[in-house]
């Protein structure tokens, strides 16, 4: 039987995932799921996609090898492009996906949140391209500390917000993407950055972020003569990137799949199920259900939940969920720029860190890790770390 | 708190439903000095860390509330001081119940005291394991009925509801408003052709004119972020004097 397949009618993974929002927003999510399914079924609509991903985006991204840093590791280290698409991440993928749905729908105007900045620059680029308006969330913390990608957004034409509620980090940054969408449903598209929310967001962006995952697979083979990587690992959010390259895997290998969080935002490890941001998923909260801040040197993984699919998927044991330290990310980050001459989003440094105190483990074995982003947002912030 | 409201409406009296913030400074005050000025029951706001369906004002009370230590079982137990002759009800964010577990959640309403719950992120599909809790404990679940809401959907909500029908006023968060917008008297225009059950309307209706114009056509109203500006700003007596101001206005 498959693992990766289609949520149940509820928008369920076993027992998570869900629709849990406002019941403003329950029929855009139900026309949402049935426009997605009408597009994702239409040659002409996929034709369109595939022909943006490849002539704008830049796919298929390539894989690389890193012979430095796998000799010195005692592994052989295979990365996953997706920081050589274009604006820099793997958010391109899902983003030119829901814009060119929320075109199709009749929607004019694009809303979204941001942790980093990278969905964000996804969202303000394909709303530049496709002539839609964009407002983006975003936390007032990170709006200080990814300061290069707000000036990014406003460039694009973007709005960008910054959110003073909470923890002022990506997870109010939803909230606040989630509230504009209750009062502007009728020509705003949510366009939400990771496999979260409530159904058909968790399915949907996998969807459009499986594409990682497909190439991977193949390019491995090719590049292994006809085998599987032992390990596939990635760093994990929201874990659209995660689920993105393990959609390759999951069915078609018995690859070791690793989805590496923040020790101060591990949902997966710490958490228990609970229900937020329209999902029932694990979630960091305190004794009364009050969700708890994440702490993590990565805007981008400063959130205390995680997509429904990797509970469900931690759950039965398909996938694993490690913690790394901030202190393990910052020496992972410098590791990688100086041995291979490739500087990752500290975000990926995450699963680089991971591979790093592990390889004594993996002696020989074969690892792919997906570089989801490049680390030139995170430069400055680097600068003020190192000193 | 439904068999109470339609006897009430019966007598041609429109129903007004405050809300407070629990565990605010002054909340209970507040809550008897509403009750004396004519409400016909209270809405306590379980404060949430992430609560989507609230504007600034809400916002702001429910992090104050937290910021002071509030947890849902501190509402609970000064809740069952109240005593105040009408019924309460507790709007509050699902994760808190679903932490809390269905039955145990339940259990702990009525040892408060409390006849409702209003759960603004749990949706009529998703409602089933709270629904069977709370109506075994005797705890009324109100459902929200949304301006978006297909003809079709609206009897389906209409028939899950205990105590009455939220009907929610318009396309947003909660929050004052300078006008009363269209679609809340034409949401409870639909509601009432489809049910019997008492449509209150919430969101967005912020003084005592917009409320008289919304009891035009429902049988009452819910005062949120108004009621809480002023508990914030003036304190239980401004609450006590705009609750009496809304009561005169909604008497026809």
């Amino acid at each position: 039987m498959s693992i990766l397949d289609e949520p149940s009618v509820e928008g369920r993974f076993g027992e998570f995932g869900g629709r849990f929002v406002p019941e403003t927003l329950v029929p855009a999510c139900q026309e949402l799921e049935a426009a997605f399914r009408d597009a994702w079924t239409d040659p002409t609509f996929r034709a369109e996609l595939n022909q943006l991903l490849s002539e704008y985006a830049g796919r298929p991204s390539m894989l690389t090898e890193c012979h430095n840093l796998g000799r010195s590791l005692g592994i052989r280290l295979i990365l996953k492009r997706e920081d050589l698409n274009h604006t820099g991440s793997h958010k391109i993928n899902n983003v030119l996906g829901q814009a060119m749905l929320a075109k199709r729908m009749g929607k004019t105007r694009l809303v979204a949140e941001t942790g980093a900045g990278q969905h964000g620059v996804a969202s303000a680029t394909a709303a530049a391209l496709l002539g839609m308006s964009c407002k983006v969330y975003m936390g007032a913390v990170d709006v200080e500390r990814q300061s290069l990608n707000v000036f990014r957004m406003k460039l694009l034409g973007a709005e960008v917000e910054a959110v003073h509620s909470g923890s002022r980090t990506l997870k109010d940054a939803v909230n606040e993407a989630m509230r504009d969408w209750v009062a502007t449903v009728s020509e705003t598209h949510y366009c939400l950055g990771s496999v979260m929310g409530p159904h058909p967001y968790p399915w949907m962006v996998r969807e459009f972020q499986r594409i990682i995952g497909e190439e991977a697979h193949a390019q491995c083979r090719e590049l292994l003569h006809g085998e599987d990587p032992d390990f596939v690992v990635a760093c994990v959010g929201g874990g659209s990137n995660a689920m993105g390259i393990f959609s390759g895997f999951i069915d078609t290998s018995t690859a070791r799949l690793i989805g590496v969080e923040p020790a101060g935002g591990a949902a997966v490890g710490r958490g228990v199920p609970g229900v937020v941001h329209g999902m029932r998923s694990y979630l960091m909260q305190d004794e009364y259900g009050q969700v708890q801040e994440a702490h993590s040197i990565s805007a981008g993984l400063d959130y205390p939940g995680v997509g429904p699919e990797h509970s469900y998927l931690a759950s039965i044991g398909r996938a694993e969920y490690p913690t790394v330290t901030d202190a393990e990310v910052i020496s992972a980050f410098q590791l990688m720029a100086r041995s291979e001459g490739i500087i990752p989003a500290l975000e990926c440094a995450h699963a680089m860190a991971w591979i790093v105190r592990e390889a004594p483990k993996m002696q020989g074995k074969v690892v792919l890790m997906n570089l989801s982003g490049r680390g030139d947002k995170d430069v400055g912030q680097m600068m003020e770390i190192l000193g | 708190m439904e068999t109470e409201f339609r006897a009430k409406r019966e007598q041609g009296r429109k129903l007004l439903v405050p809300y407070v913030t629990g565990g605010l400074t002054g909340w209970q005050q507040a809550i008897r000095a509403a009750a004396d000025a004519g409400a016909d029951a209270i809405e306590i706001g379980i404060p949430f860390s992430d609560p989507v369906m609230d504007g600034p004002i809400i916002q702001e009370a429910s992090q104050r509330a937290l910021d002071a230590g509030v947890t849902p079982v501190s509402i609970f137990e000064e809740a069952r001081e109240l005593e105040v002759g009408i019924p309460l009800a507790v709007m509050c964010y699902y994760n808190t119940i679903h932490h809390a577990g269905h039955e145990r959640f339940a259990y702990q309403l009525v040892s408060a005291g409390i006849s409702a719950a209003i759960v603004p992120d749990l949706p009529l599909e998703e409602s089933g394991l709270w629904c069977a809790a709370a109506d075994a404990a005797g705890i009324e679940t109100v459902m929200l009925a949304a301006p978006t809401a297909p003809d079709e959907r609206l009897p389906r909500i209409a028939a899950r509801s205990r105590g009455f029908l939220y009907s929610v006023g318009l396309l947003g968060v909660t929050g004052e408003r300078n006008s009363l917008a269209a679609s809340a008297t034409a949401l409870a225009k639909r509601l009432k052709a489809v049910t019997d059950v008492p449509v209150l309307v919430g969101v967005g209706v912020s003084n005592a004119a917009q409320a008289r114009e919304a009891c035009l056509v429902a049988d009452g109203v819910i005062q949120g972020a108004s009621v809480v500006r002023r508990l914030m700003d003036g304190g239980p007596e401004a609450v006590g004097e705009y609750v009496a101001e809304v009561r005169a206005a909604i008497t026809f």
